[in-house]
Parts: structure tokens; sequence; C-alpha cells
């Protein structure tokens, strides 16, 4: 029986994974690996979706994902099932050996040093609520319709909907290694969203609003969420196309975080010994204005990014990368850290393939003193920025050009809305250039930051 | 190989390793079906594999199996999907039950399924799956791709190179008896290259593959093409001068820039949304969308393209789809469920990631047809603007209409001449007011070389697009100098 095993009555996890992980590693072993880890989610998930009160959709999966990587005497490789039965892991590790005999390994390939491996993190995360698995459908539909309907109660502009949609997950997370390490753990989220289309004058605007927790009792309510979407929406109608000109760009929380997510993919070991970040050689130094503290913490009760080790059995420990504008700490996983000279700080990620790449758990820049509308209030013509959309970032050069929407600053005060527009500069820069931080941090995702106001970049529209 | 190949009999891989013969999945979707008013399960088994070459040697090996059904009931609106990644038909049933449960309501009787001719094309057909290909084959391509491309510039610094190599193999049966398979070979090689000079660093990716053998990338010496090409463009970044900011003319050139119809046009097109009625294109069929000298179509039927299906997700045959003739719009991409509430004809356009979603319209190949113009003459009608040769992504916001892509590489024209290469600059329009202002159109129809993957809602699937060199009247460029 392929399903996770914590729907029994005990309610526990499936107390045979490890072993099934051991046993893995023995047949790996025995086709010829030096070393092996092995890795395994088994999730549960389901999704309801609701349109104009309707329920349009529900999904409903199981999964598991087994993933293993060897390291043989000359080579490496990895691969991944989801098919745990004897036979498919017999050709897993088949496969690997094989695909090994092609892949070469370097002086800094391998598992983790035993020295680096350590008991689970030393406290209670707290992520995994036994309400997961007690809710039923119906309050699902329930939570979705009424999300929905306080979106189109909100305001009498907002007139269609794409939906809404509650999503809940359970997962358990399972990894050994030859090196002797064995772990597992527990996860459930929850998530409602709803993406409400508002209409004027023909003219049509859609946003949406979110809550994710890892405790279904943390989910803001229903009401909240559809209020929230209604009004950003709402506040998109009429919406010109801003003039080009150079001015302070003020971010809000949302956009600021995923200024934050463009800074982690610069900061994560496979970009800096790759070659591709603009951040090469910088640790150490000033790379931000002393406003800037940019922290990674894994060990946030509750996080939705947390989690007692990384994926190569690293306990989690918190990481300051910038701290008042100096970097500090790269993203590392074990073999980039090698490369680097420098010690991991367990932020190893499984890949789809089975392989290592590097990710961040919760990742935050630090609150400021400032109140959100002290900051738009200080600028006399500028830009608020709402939402960020395309892929311009050049991570090599720092190089940054993307779509934006917002409000138009004037006197301290937002103005009418803007569209079609792009807001540009180079992140070597805009991190020097921040120049107020809000107080207003919320965590809301896996990534989160306040208010940002960053000094001058070129806003391109007429 | 251990394994049955699927190419050889795909219709009877699933009965041969899982038990899943004709008889028991027609047992398996007719109970479903006569519960709601459509049925069908789609079973898939794919197996990816990746090759990594960075620093001269492949350090990276690795091969994914995906295997599982998802089963999809739907009444009116109503869709109840249930997947599973195990392949026993008890979980099957497991999971079609579940699926009628969450889709069920009393009326109307099953709809009758379309009957087909199993697989109307054969898009795709190769002497040997890339999957299958030697690796030392392989391993040696990615060798010489780094050893050229190293020759080629003394400032190259790092080369990485990838080669994936996958094969989909999938089956769909609906409630009337009428069952479908495919196997789905897909390959793509990428180049990036580091080149550093003084301190600078700059990055040039450049790839291509489709449904095609292994072969493909010796053939016509692509391989060395690919890694010349990321060179080049590295270079060509080296001594780019800051990109202007604003709204210019804008010439793309032929080929990969198509994404501009992917974007601005493409995915407000598709029928999910305009059944909504949230798309910026929603009531305007047999309305002018664009100039005159636009023809727009979306074709999955393009032998060997990255985006082209001989059926797609749901069974139904790939076709060519005019979206927009002579700048009118004539036409939405339809899966079955968009294409029965809007009462429009189904195209081939029902697609999914994988057994783990249900399908939803996407495009196939998108792109415009040529036209009569000389390329060369349609530069040398600008007096001042952009000519944008590649792009990164691109993404649009289907509501309002307004779409992004980022240019990776592009140079200021002058006086009816190209000059100096610029930094990336992300370009921003609006969908139903772009394609009016283009004013040129070039008879240099050309293809990408395969490499898009396209994002909705969380799926990803490849797809191609293709241009032909134009110029657009007024884009706006976001670059920095004001």
């Amino acid at each position: 029986m392929a399903a996770p095993g914590w729907n029994g009555a005990a309610g526990g996890p499936d107390a045979d994974v490890l072993e099934r992980l051991d046993d893995l590693l023995r047949r790996a072993d025995a086709a010829g690996a030096v070393e092996a880890d092995t890795f395994l989610v088994q999730e549960e998930l389901q999704t309801v979706q609701v349109r104009l009160g309707t329920v349009e959709s529900l999904k409903h999966a199981r999964e598991n994902r087994c993933s293993l990587r060897i390291f043989t005497a000359t080579g490496s490789a990895s691969a991944t099932t989801s098919d745990l039965s004897p036979g498919a892991l017999a050709r897993l590790v088949d496969e690997t050996v094989r695909l090994a005999r092609v892949a070469e390994r370097d002086e800094h390939s391998g598992l983790p040093d035993p020295g680096t491996l350590g008991a689970a993190a030393p406290v209670e995360l707290d992520l995994w609520d036994d309400a997961a698995a007690k809710l039923p459908p119906e309050t699902k539909i329930e939570w979705a319709r009424r999300a929905e309907a306080a979106a189109l109660e909100a305001d009498p502009r907002v007139r269609n909907s794409e939906g809404a949609e509650f999503y809940d997950r359970r997962a358990q997370v399972a990894y050994a290694s030859s090196g002797g390490f064995r772990g597992r753990f527990r996860v459930s989220s929850f998530a409602l969203s709803v993406t409400p289309v508002a209409v004027d004058d023909g003219h049509m605007e859609r946003d949406y609003w979110y809550t994710s927790a890892r405790h279904l009792a943390d989910l803001e309510s229903p009401e909240a969420v559809g209020r929230e979407a209604a009004r950003r929406a709402v506040r998109r109608l009429g919406a010109r196309k801003g003039r080009t000109t150079e001015v302070p760009v003020v971010f809000d929380p949302e956009t600021a975080a995923s200024l934050v997510r463009s800074l982690a993919v610069a900061v994560s070991g496979p970009s800096l010994y790759r070659g591709t970040s603009f951040l090469i050689g910088q640790r150490e130094r000033r790379v931000g204005s002393d406003l800037v503290t940019i922290v990674d913490d894994p060990l946030m009760v509750r996080g939705l990014g947390s989690r007692p080790f990384d994926g190569e059995g690293i306990p989690s420990r918190r990481t300051v990368v910038v701290d008042r504008g100096m970097l500090r700490n790269y993203l590392l996983d074990t073999y980039s850290a090698r490369r680097l000279g420098l010690e991991a700080t367990g932020h190893a990620a499984r890949e789809d393939g089975g392989g290592i790449t590097v990710g961040y758990t919760n990742l935050y820049l630090e609150p400021g003193s400032w109140a959100p509308e002290d900051i738009v209030g200080s600028v006399d013509r500028g830009l608020y920025v709402t939402e960020l959309i395309g892929f311009g970032v050049n991570f090599t050069t720092g190089d940054y050009s993307r779509g934006a929407v917002g409000f138009w600053i004037e006197e301290g005060e937002l103005t009418y809305p803007v569209e079609e527009i792009t807001v540009a500069g180079n992140l070597r820069q805009m991190l020097q250039d921040v120049e107020m931080v809000g107080r207003d941090l919320a965590f809301r995702d896996q990534t989160a930051a306040p208010t940002v106001k960053i000094a001058r970049m070129t806003v391109a529209g007429q | 190989m251990a394994t049955t190949s699927p190419t050889a009999r795909p219709e009877g891989f699933f009965a041969d390793r899982f038990g899943l013969t004709p008889a028991r999945l027609e047992a398996l979707v007719g109970s479903a079906a006569r519960r709601v008013d459509y049925a069908d399960v789609f079973i898939e088994y794919q197996v990816a594999e990746e090759l990594v070459l960075e620093d001269g040697v492949v350090k990276r090996a690795s091969r994914s199996i995906t295997q599982g059904g998802g089963i999809r009931a739907q009444s009116g609106v109503r869709t109840g999907y249930a997947y599973t990644d195990d392949l026993d038909l008890g979980h099957l049933e497991t999971a079609a039950r579940q699926a009628c449960t969450i889709a069920e309501h009393p009326g109307e009787s099953a709809v009758v399924a379309v009957h087909t001719t199993p697989r109307p094309h054969d898009l795709y057909r190769v002497p040997e799956t890339p999957l299958d290909a030697a690796l030392d084959a392989k391993v040696g391509l990615l060798r010489r791709v780094d050893r050229l491309a190293r020759s080629r510039d003394p400032r190259v610094r790092q080369v990485i190179a990838t080669l994936a190599s996958e094969e989909q193999t999938v089956l769909i049966a609906t409630a009337t008896g009428w069952q479908l398979a495919d196997v789905r070979p897909l390959t793509r090689l990428n180049v990036t290259v580091i080149v550093e000079e003084g301190g600078q660093r700059e990055i040039g990716t450049f790839g291509g593959g489709g449904r095609v053998a292994f072969d493909f990338f010796l053939q016509e010496e692509r391989w060395s093409r690919f890694a010349r090409e990321a060179v080049r463009q590295a270079i060509v970044k080296l001594g780019a001068v800051p990109a202007p900011a604003g709204t210019m003319t804008v010439v793309l050139a032929p080929g990969w820039p198509g994404i501009l119809l992917h974007e601005a046009v493409g995915h407000g097109l598709e029928g999910d949304f305009n059944r909504k009625g949230v798309s910026a294109f929603t009531g305007r069929l047999g309305e002018r969308v664009a100039s005159e000298l636009v023809t727009v179509v979306d074709d999955g039927t393009v032998p060997g393209r990255r985006g082209s299906l001989n059926v797609d997700d749901e069974g139904t045959p790939t076709s060519r789809t005019v979206l927009i003739e002579n700048g009118v719009l004539t036409g939405y991409m339809q899966d079955r469920l968009n294409s029965r509430l809007l009462g429009m004809p189904l195209t081939g356009n029902g697609r999914r990631e994988s057994f783990q979603h249900p399908p939803m319209p996407r495009m196939t190949n998108t792109f415009m047809l040529a036209g009569q113009e000389a390329p060369e003459d349609i530069v040398r009608s600008v007096a001042r603007g952009l000519y944008a040769v590649s792009f990164g992504g691109g993404q649009v916001d289907i509501t309002n209409g307004k779409f992004v892509f980022s240019a990776s590489e592009a140079y200021l024209i002058e006086g009816g001449r190209i000059t100096a290469p610029v930094k990336g600059a992300t370009l921003i329009g609006s969908g139903p007011d772009v394609l009016t202002r283009v004013s040129r159109v070039g008879h240099d129809l050309r293809l990408d070389e395969g490499i898009g993957t396209c994002g909705k809602d969380g799926q990803s699937v490849p797809v191609g697009v293709g241009l032909p060199t134009i110029r657009v009247d007024g884009i706006t460029v976001g670059g920095t100098e004001v």
C-alpha cells in the first residue's frame, strides 16, 4: 500500500517509512554506491474552486515522491520515482547506478561531513495541525464561497470573479543517508484565496488576496480575505499609463518581498560558484544601505517555510544574509559550500530529479521604524508599486526591469492608479538606495518584507 | 532495458505493465459516467532524464519516473478530479468514485463523446526515442559543446550545457468506449555561457529541440550553432549600453520574439477566460483587434515541433486554428468543457502538465503568418527605435490585457541602421492594442528553436512560437535611460 500511513486509527505517521528508506540505501550499497541518501515526500492534498457561488472543481490527490542520490567511486547521479513498489525501487537503484557511470564527481561532491549532522531542531516548530485530516470538503467549499461572496458584496463595481480557492495539504517528509542520518517530520498547510474582477466603463481589472498558514486556526477569516481582494481590484480601476521619468519608488510589502526573492537567487550557492550572481566576492562587504537586514529563519514556529532539517539532513538554523547593509552569509548546500570554501548553511533542497539545489525557508527583510503612510508621505513625486510582472532580472549583472502596477504619488499622497509602465535600475544600486524601511512586516508567505522606499529608479511609460 | 518499450505498441503498454486492459478501463470510466454528464480517465507514464555539464564535465545526471492516473467527472460547470500515483485498478476505482461524488448532480445523461480515429496525426515518429539514445553519445555531445564554446573566445569563463530527454506515454479513455494512446518524445539542448572581461560578467543562453530524436542536434550542426550563438550573445552583452526608457518603435526579429503573440493575444484567446468573461478579448469575436497585415494561428500539427501533439490531453486531434485573420478576431482555443459550455468547436487545445492536473485550454505553436516585406527594409524604415532579437520570459494579465516580455538581446536603431547593443529591458504593452500598431510584416516567418515552456495556473506545458520580422509603432521599453 503506497498511500501515506497516517490515516489509520493510530493517527501517527507511517512508522515503516524509515525502514523502507534504509532498505533502499542497502540496495544502493549492494549495487556499488560508496555513499547514498534518500528523501521521501508523501502527501495528500485537496483543492476546492468555487466561482460565482458554484463549485467549479474539486481535486483530491495522494502522491509519493522518492528520490535517491548515489555516489560511486568515480561518479554520482540521482533519480526519483512515484512508484514505491519493490520492483520500481529496484529499477530506481539500477537506473541511478547506470547514470552515475557518465557523471563524474569531483573532490567537493558527496554527503555532508558527519560533524555537520546533528539532532533535530532544538525547538518544537509546530508545523502540523490535526485539523488537516478532519476538515470536511463541505467546510472548505463554504470558506471559499464566503470569501468570494464577501468580495462580490464589498463594492458594486466587483461584478465578476475568477473564483475562490481553498487548498490544503498534509505531507510527511523523511530522509535517510548512508552517513547515518535518519529523520522525518510532518507538515500541514492551508490556503484560501480569491480573485475578483472589478468593472467600470467597460474596463476590467482583477486582483487577488490570500491567507495561508500551517494551522487552520491561523487563517484569516474568509470575509477579511474577500474584502481585501475587492479593495485591491477596485482601486486599480481608471488606471492611466504613467510618464517616463526618474523618481523615488515605494514598494508595498508584497512587491518588496519579491525584491527579497530576487536577492535570494543572487546569494544562493550555485549562482555563486557558477558565476551567475552579481554578488560574487561580496561576502563581508557592504552591499546595501544600513537599513537592509535580511534573515532566513527555518526555525520560525508555525512558519510556512520552516523545517527541522534540510534536504541533506543538516539541522536548520537561522542565517543572517545581510546585516545592516553588510553581506554576511550566502545560502549554501554542502557542495556549493565546499566549492566556495565555506560552511554549509543548511539550505539544500531536493530538485524534481532528486538532485540538490538551494532554497530559502522563511526569508524576510527586517522591519524599520517608519509607518508606511509616512514613507509615502516623504515622496513629493514618485511611484507606489503594488504589483510586478515579468522576468526582467539579470542576476549575473543585477540589471532590473519589470512591468509594474501601482499608484502615482503627488505631494505625499497616493493619487491615481497607473499601469502599463516599467520600473528599472540595477539591484546593486537599488540595495544601496534603500532610503526608508517600514515597520509593517507581516508573514503571509515564505518571503516577507515591510514597505520599502528606493531613492531613485527609472519609470518608463508614455 | 527491463521495461516494455511503449513506442512499439502504445495501446498495449498500460495493459501489459499495469493490467489496465481496454475492457477494464471502459468499465472504470463507464461506471463513473452513469452518474455524470461526462467522464474520462488520463493515464500517464513519463520518464525524464537530464544531463548537466559544467566546469567541463558532466557533473549531474538525473532521471525521474512519474506515473499515475487522473479521473475527471463533469456535470454542468462542475468538474470533479481525482488522481492517484498508484496505477493499481483498485486505486483508480477509488479515484473515480471521488471524482463522481464531487461532480455529481442528478439530471442529464452522459453526453456522447466524439468518436475519433486513433492517432489522426503522426507528427513525431522517431527511429529511436531521445531517451533511448546512448548515454555516451549524449555525454560526448555535451563535451563537444563545452570545447567549442570555450574555443570561441578567451573571455568564456563557464559553460553550462544541459541535455533533457523525456518520453510521455498517455492513454485517454472516455465513457463511450473509445480509447487512445500516444507516445510523445521531447528533447532539448540548452547552452549557457558566462563571459568575463575586466571584472564585468555577462550571460548568454541559446538552445533548441523538439519532439525529435537525439540525432536532431547533430544534423545541420545544430549543436555547434547553439554553442556559438550562446557565446556571441554573451559577448554582445559585454558591450551593451543602457537601454532607453519610454514608448518607441520596435522591430522584432523573426522566430522566438513570437512570444509577443503568446502573451499579448494568445492567453486572452483561451476558452476558459472567455467563458468566464474575464479576458480583455471577451465578446470581441468578429471585431478588428489587429492591423490588417496580421494573421495569427495556433497550430498543433507542425511535425516534430515542441508544441505539437497528435492529440491533446483529452484525445481531441490537434488542429490549426486561425485566431486572428487579416486583423479580425476569428477564434478561441478550446478544451472539451469550455467548447461545450460556449457552444463552440473543439480545437484540440485541451492540455495538462501531467495526470496530477485536469486539462484546460492551452496554446500549442502560436505564430503570425508571413507578410510581403524584406526584413532589411523594415529596419531601414525606422528613424529611431529598438531592434529586439531575443527574449527571456513573458507574462500577461488576462483581464486588463497588459503584457510584458523581456528582451535579452536588443540593439538601437538609428537612422534606419542597427547600431549599439543595449542592456536587457522589459517591454510592456496592451494586448488588445499592440497588434493594431503592427505597420510592417516581413516575408521571413520563422518558428522558434524549440525552447518554450508556458505556465498557467501552476501547470507547465511545452509550447512553440513564431514570427516574421515585424515593426510595431509604439511599445513601452523599460530601460533606464530617460
